[in-house]
């Protein structure tokens, strides 16, 4: 996005997290954990065109730099992210997001019958597979809309 | 065998399976030898839901090694009924007990469970999940009756909430085995089972009829088709009926297929069936004592050596 094209401003210090599928932007900041209760600035572009995406959402979080483990989970339903690390007002890294080998209290278990919606003191665990993620306890496979197994706790 | 816990088949490899099989069959042949092999043993009996074959071979099993067991009681009559959770209620009894043997109605319970205390869990069965210890005496049978290479087994019946056929079908992967699963349509395989086949490169074919497939077979696994599992009485009835088997049916099946069921069974066997020479049920059900002995002598082991 060329500055002309700016719809939030440049930020001093922090992450910003471009090339996020259209429309996914708040499932990122789910996925960070990130709900304005930390006071931290946080600005969100939805559906603005994109060349590689057709509509790309942008996310930028003043004064929180995210580790590659924080941003590898958004690979799962933002694969093409890219992750822009900056501090007065320059980007000193960019890197792109990875799928990590398990994602971890983050996704709630759609088997109703799973230990982990029993209420016991357990985190869900899910590994990454193929084509897309699987609980550690009870094996269920989920394949389609990730986003909508977020947590919201 | 390297297993601090027993939790899925997919963690058994075919030299695990193989080491607790030919134990088995050592105690088999001279079960008095094995008297004192964990003469202070204690087994933890942890059943949030009822058994009957499980519950009394693991008891039988740890007491013909010279051990005891101490047993949790129903859920009614236990803390559980006060709120206690399952994290809580295990890491007080593995205060108790040598190793815990656990049955839960929730999928993945022995797998947490197991991640809360040192000693060794055995899964009894966790829901909809896995049956590992079934297994193993599901396999020492079909060793002893057919060899478990080369081998086409069918496996019918209720194959989606089926837990001792999902661990069943997963064992199998280690072994030259053709796996047959006859169903209905809306008891088919769970997607998590279907993917650990497909990656492990089983041989597997799926039917909804037991006909075209059955001569081919060498064993078949009856499971029973539950009625609450089916929205209406008609439905049930209707789809049931088709997975059910008698003399007759038997007919077009070689003479040496045994006919294997992990019990209870209700309709799915006819009784007339009993006295042919292909009921292998009750032999598979006896099974389940010395097989049991093998695997706490393996666990047991373990524990002393760490």
């Amino acid at each position: 996005m060329s500055d002309h094209e700016l719809r939030v401003s440049k930020i001093r210090n922090g992450t910003v997290i471009d090339h996020v599928s259209g429309g996914h932007a708040l499932n990122v900041l789910s996925i960070l954990g990130i709900d304005g209760s930390e006071g931290l600035g946080v600005s969100v572009v939805m559906n603005v065109p994109s060349d590689r995406l057709g509509l790309k959402d942008v996310v930028k979080v003043e004064d929180r730099e995210l580790s590659q483990s924080e941003v590898d989970v958004i690979s799962l339903i933002a694969p093409e992210a890219t992750i822009n690390i900056i501090r007065d007002f320059e980007v000193v890294q960019k890197n792109r997001v990875d799928r990590p080998e398990s994602v971890i209290g983050l996704l709630s278990c759609p088997n109703r019958n799973c230990i982990t919606n029993d209420g016991e003191p357990v985190e869900t665990k899910f590994a990454v597979v193929e084509d897309g993620v699987r609980c550690a306890y009870c094996g269920t496979i989920i394949r389609d809309s990730l986003a909508g197994h977020i947590d919201p706790e | 065998m390297r297993q601090d816990h027993l939790i899925s088949a997919t963690q058994l490899s075919r030299a695990d399976i193989e080491a607790v099989l030919d134990r088995a069959a050592e105690i088999d042949a001279d079960p008095a030898a094995w008297g004192d092999a964990h003469g202070r043993a204690v087994l933890g009996l942890c059943f949030f839901e009822p058994s009957t074959r499980t519950k009394m071979s693991f008891d039988t099993a740890i007491k013909r090694l010279g051990g005891t067991t101490t047993d949790m009681g129903s859920v009614d009559s236990s803390s559980v009924k006060k709120g206690e959770s399952l994290a809580d209620t295990v890491r007080v009894v593995e205060g108790y007990a040598d190793a815990l043997v656990l049955r839960h109605p929730s999928e993945g319970a022995a797998k947490m469970a197991a991640e809360f205390v040192d000693v060794p869990v055995i899964n009894a069965g966790d829901g909809a999940g896995q049956h590992p210890s079934q297994t193993l005496l599901d396999l020492y049978t079909i060793r002893e009756n057919v060899g478990l290479d080369d081998l086409s087994i069918g496996i019918m019946g209720d194959l989606k909430y089926g837990r001792t056929v999902h661990s069943l079908a997963e064992a199998l992967t280690n072994f030259d085995v053709r796996q047959h699963f006859i169903s209905p349509e809306s008891l088919r395989l769970p997607r998590g089972v279907r993917f650990d086949l497909h990656q492990s490169g089983a041989q597997v074919r799926e039917h909804t009829e037991l006909e075209g497939v059955l001569p081919d077979l060498d064993v078949l696994y009856v499971t029973r088709i539950q009625r609450e599992r089916f929205p209406d009485e008609n439905e049930y009835e209707k789809v049931a009926g088709e997975y059910q088997i008698d003399t007759e049916t038997l007919e077009a099946a070689a003479d040496d297929l045994a006919v294997m069921h992990p019990l209870p069974r209700v309709d799915e066997i006819d009784p007339a069936v009993d006295g042919t020479d292909h009921a292998t049920y009750f032999e598979q059900a006896h099974n389940g004592v010395p097989v049991r002995m093998a695997l706490l002598d393996y666990l047991l082991s373990e524990e002393v050596d760490q």
